[in-house]
């Protein structure tokens, strides 16, 4: 019956099903087995990351939910409360990529309304391999058009992101999608299996034998052959999920039901075992009841079937008649499928015959929890050590180049392929360093950002990890918001291999001191193992997503210049530092040294100074140094300009003009303010013990650097404007 | 003056529209649900954008059969006032109360972005707020944008003057690269010969407040508004 070929194919491992044996005190029949190999499955159980998630902080006064419920969810004040997660669909996007991306819009929308939470923001934090190789132009193609697909008909706005460039993601593209909500604090929702004899309803579209294994499908590597997985990823139906929306929030509003999962990757299984779980309580349904759509399924299909857009409710009896009264009006099934019972197991009934019979707890607590072999990889030694390039010369030249690089180039080909603008709350239009959303009604409003430099993690996961957040955070300073909370998603390779856990182990070490200094807890976020394909592992990729409060949204800035004559004023300090910066990856094809350095209490006192400084009405603009340094930097805030102003910087740091330009030195950021402000803007910065000088002033038509008196740059920002506007949409009509 | 905002299953921008009208220009304003046939007494039917019916077929072929639709025709021929933005002008070609359809964007891409528009017909119920050759700067988001209809169906269009909105550069040129969806003669809003129902691809709703960048929609609504 069961042998090692079905067990492998289930991807449980001998010892994982004795366990199972142990647990259930019997042999599990195929539909059983079927449940715990996705209940079991890494990307559900999280047993190879658990025991190392633990060391992030998830505390603070305001935090509602932190993980482990669907999303997490934060007090903002005024009754309201945000609601947001960040979820991977990365395997699912290789195979397949407009729907892979479309459905993880899908998914993560769900999460987030399950809550009774209103969508009012997507985010993408998306990496592929370079564009000049046509399959790695398919697959951006698909996933941008698939996002746009889905998030444009629902009307959910996607307001920001990021997009990497690099080798490593040529046949393990990321996908990494965030959304954030909206709820009044007193109507958030759980997935409770709550009120023995309370009936169970299943909503939303019918169940087909699509996704399949989807989450064990995740839960492994890629060999040569994908194409024969493709039945393994859903189709998307916006339309279906925009009347779930309104429904679920019409009686979540009115208070009609108990409790409520939406049925994501391990679907029905999933909603079933979990809800009760949590509650204290089992569940029993009839599959007979399940609308399907197709015909002939067996129990082991429609328990594992991941089709899209389908929630589970459970409400009090008297409710029953009104639930399905709000789903009719929006066109909607609402099946009475079974209720929640007192013994504390999942069992399914099909045709008369109890087909599944198992321990709740069984089934979602009591996977096995690994702490796996880890060791310093081999390949760090080398990657470290970087003999500098003699000095290239041309550095307007260079800066060109840089800046058309695909990673720092405009992203407007993909973001005007989004609906950013739906719901009207989109006060910072995408390009910022951060997406700001207004609050109807409210003064303060909403900073969302996605970060993470892999290559600073493949060259030092600690390091790597720390700069992942308080990058991010970066970008929340500058656009005038204080971090209140952060998910985050890591992308890693198999975590069997001892080098990737130890990547894993490291990186989380850096972002769990990181959340410590700048206190911001950790709400959840989702853990993304087997990003390899043929072999080859992604670069440790973690992506923080961080929301943010602005105290009064009227105070926003954004990175460009404003007028001639104002003064351009860098926080922090310039050093030499060029390891895993942008500029030797590009012009001289190097992804090596050691990245920069960070002190995270300067960093926090910069970002504090340039919060407040906002606050204040003394920053016309801010903007972070991030990949390509302060000429890039520069460069953006003259092109982000409303008039194309340029300005004249005067450096005098004795470093190589090189690292001067391009280097990635973190905790400094740009501020242009006008001379009047000027003073409280230094003695701000003083108060605070933060480096502040002013390097330049605004005006002109060129971006003018000079070191030691020495010009080293000009460049008109017409010229770098055209180079940093057609970079990606020339690339990408290489046909 | 009492509007009313269409919601169909898939509607997307309807609570934007109601926000403005309500919210912002402290106007009566009701929802209009798809399977009612009440129109509430509105002055003023607004079919907002969206995806309605999820457009899987053909955008706004489904919404046109919808029960509410009937009376919404009926209203426009007794001469009531019908705004189509975006789904919703897609919706009222379907329905015949304007002439032409809509063709995928040239670039076969979805396009959300500002976008500037010239009136060429201040002398109506929708842009007389507006000067003739005004250029405004209000957002599309649309997917199938690009304005289609043929020769003598446009030469009618423009003897009458129909053609109110055109999509033009900053300085109120109708160029090629203005053009950005491809419209025949860079139509973006046409009003039928009555006077009384228009149809705009750009969503006056996105600006309308200083915040969103723009408040040049404005005009189209304070139009409808003024008495």
């Amino acid at each position: 019956m069961i042998d090692p070929k079905l067990l492998s194919d289930h991807n449980l491992t001998p010892e994982e099903y004795e366990r199972i044996v142990s647990l259930i005190g019997r042999e599990p029949n195929i539909t059983e087995l079927g449940i715990f190999s996705l209940m079991w499955s890494e990307h559900c159980s999280y047993k190879s990351s658990k025991a190392f998630l633990k060391k992030l902080p998830t505390k603070g006064k305001h935090v509602i939910q932190g993980p482990g419920e669907n999303a997490g969810i934060i007090d903002i004040g005024g009754g309201l409360a945000v609601v947001f997660k960040i979820e991977s669909h990365n395997h699912p996007s290789f195979i397949e990529p407009f729907q892979g991306a479309a459905t993880g819009i899908g998914g993560i929308l769900r999460d987030i309304f399950t809550m009774g939470a209103r969508p009012i923001a997507l985010l993408d934090s998306l990496r592929f391999g370079p564009v000049d190789d046509p399959r790695n132009r398919a697959i951006m193609d698909g996933v941008v058009a698939g996002i746009s697909s889905y998030g444009n008909s629902i009307g959910v706005p996607t307001v920001g992101g990021e997009v990497y460039f690099n080798n490593c993601y040529s046949k393990n593209p990321l996908v990494n999608v965030f959304c954030l909500g909206l709820a009044e604090k007193d109507k958030i929702f759980y997935a409770k299996a709550e009120g023995v004899g309370n009936p169970v309803l299943y909503v939303g579209s019918k169940t087909g034998r699509d996704g399949i294994h989807g989450a064990t499908m995740a839960s492994a590597e890629f060999g040569k052959e994908t194409e024969h997985k493709r039945p393994n990823v859903q189709v998307g139906d916006p339309f279906k999920e925009k009347l779930l929306l309104e429904a679920c929030l019409e009686v979540m509003d009115r208070g009609l039901i108990v409790g409520i999962q939406d049925m994501g990757a391990a679907g029905l299984t999933c909603s079933t075992a979990e809800m009760p779980a949590k509650s204290g309580t089992g569940i029993s349904i009839n599959l007979d009841l399940v609308p399907q759509r197709e015909e002939g399924m067996t129990p082991y299909e429609i328990m594992l079937s991941e089709s899209q857009e389908r929630m589970l409710l459970v409400a009090k009896k008297e409710n029953v008649g009104e639930v399905q009264r709000v789903f009719a009006k929006w066109d909607l099934d609402a099946v009475d499928i079974g209720q929640v019972t007192a013994g504390r197991n999942l069992r399914v009934s099909f045709r008369g015959e109890t087909v599944v019979d198992v321990p709740v707890d069984a089934v979602v607590n009591l996977c096995p929890v690994y702490r796996r072999a880890s060791r310093k990889p081999a390949y760090l030694r080398a990657v470290q050590e970087l003999d500098l390039p003699p000095l290239a010369g041309h550095f307007s030249a260079a800066l060109l180049k840089v800046i058309a690089s695909p990673t720092i180039a405009s992203k407007k080909w993909i973001f005007r392929q989004y609906d950013h603008m739906v719901q009207t709350n989109t006060a910072l239009l995408p390009g910022a360093d951060a997406a700001v959303l207004r609050i109807k009604g409210q003064k303060n409003g909403l900073a969302m950002t996605l970060d993470g430099n892999a290559l600073y993690c493949y060259l030092d996961p600690r390091t790597g990890g720390a700069i992942a957040v308080a990058e991010a955070c970066r970008n929340l300073a500058c656009v005038g918001a204080r971090p209140i909370g952060v998910t985050n998603c890591l992308n890693f390779g198999n975590p069997e291999k001892p080098e990737i856990m130890w990547q894993f182990k490291k990186i989380i070490e850096g972002m769990a001191e990181a959340c410590r200094i700048f206190e911001i807890p950790v709400t959840g976020g989702n853990v993304s193992f087997y990003n390899d394909t043929e072999g080859v592992s992604v670069y440790p990729t973690p992506v923080l997503g961080v929301v943010g409060l602005v105290d009064d949204l009227e105070r926003r800035v954004d990175p460009g210049f404003k007028q001639e004559g104002d003064s351009v004023v860098l926080l922090g300090e310039n050093r030499e530092e060029l390891g895993g910066s942008e500029y030797l990856r590009v012009t001289f094809g190097l992804e090596k040294g050691r990245p920069p350095t960070i002190d995270l209490e300067t960093e926090k006192a910069a970002q504090e100074v340039c919060i407040e400084a906002i606050a204040a009405g003394l920053a016309e603009s801010a903007h972070d140094l991030s990949e390509g340094g302060l000429a890039v930097c520069a460069a953006e805030s003259c092109i982000l300009g409303s008039a194309g102003i340029g300005c004249v910087l005067d450096l005098d740091d004795r470093i190589r003009p090189d690292a001067l330009l391009f280097g990635e030195t973190q905790s400094r950021i740009v501020l242009s303010t006008s001379k009047t402000r000027l003073p409280k803007l230094l003695s701000l910065a003083a108060k605070k013990g933060v480096t502040a000088k002013v390097i330049g002033e605004t005006g002109g038509k060129d971006l003018v650097i000079r070191q030691g008196g020495r010009e080293i740059v000009r460049q008109s920002v017409q010229s770098l404007f055209e180079a940093w506007k057609n970079a990606l949409p020339e690339a990408l009509s290489v046909r | 003056m009492k509007f009313g905002v269409v919601v169909f299953p898939g509607s997307n921008c309807d609570h934007d529209t109601l926000f403005v009208l309500k919210d912002v220009l402290y106007q009566k304003t009701v929802y209009l649900w798809h399977k009612d046939r009440d129109l509430q007494a509105v002055d003023c039917v607004v079919l907002p954008g969206g995806f309605a019916y999820g457009d899987y077929l053909r955008a706004g072929a489904i919404a046109r059969f919808s029960p509410l639709m009937e009376a919404v025709r009926e209203f426009a021929e007794r001469g009531g006032l019908v705004l189509g933005i975006c789904n919703g002008f897609q919706v009222l070609l379907e329905l015949g109360l304007l002439p032409g359809a809509m063709l995928r964007n040239k670039n076969l891409k979805f396009l959300c972005q500002f976008v500037h528009l010239r009136v060429d017909n201040p002398e109506t119920r929708f842009t007389r707020r507006c000067r003739r050759g005004q250029v405004l700067r209000i957002p599309i988001a649309h997917y199938d944008g690009q304005y289609f209809a043929p020769a003598e169906t446009l030469n009618g269009l423009e003897e009458h003057g129909q053609v109110v909105l055109r999509y033009v550069d900053e300085n109120g040129e109708p160029t090629e690269e203005a053009n950005v969806n491809g419209s025949a003669a860079s139509i973006a809003g046409l009003i039928n010969r009555h006077g009384n129902v228009l149809g705009m691809m750009p969503h006056p709703e996105r600006a309308s407040e200083v915040l969103l960048g723009s408040e040049d929609g404005r005009l189209i609504f304070e139009s409808l508004i003024q008495t």
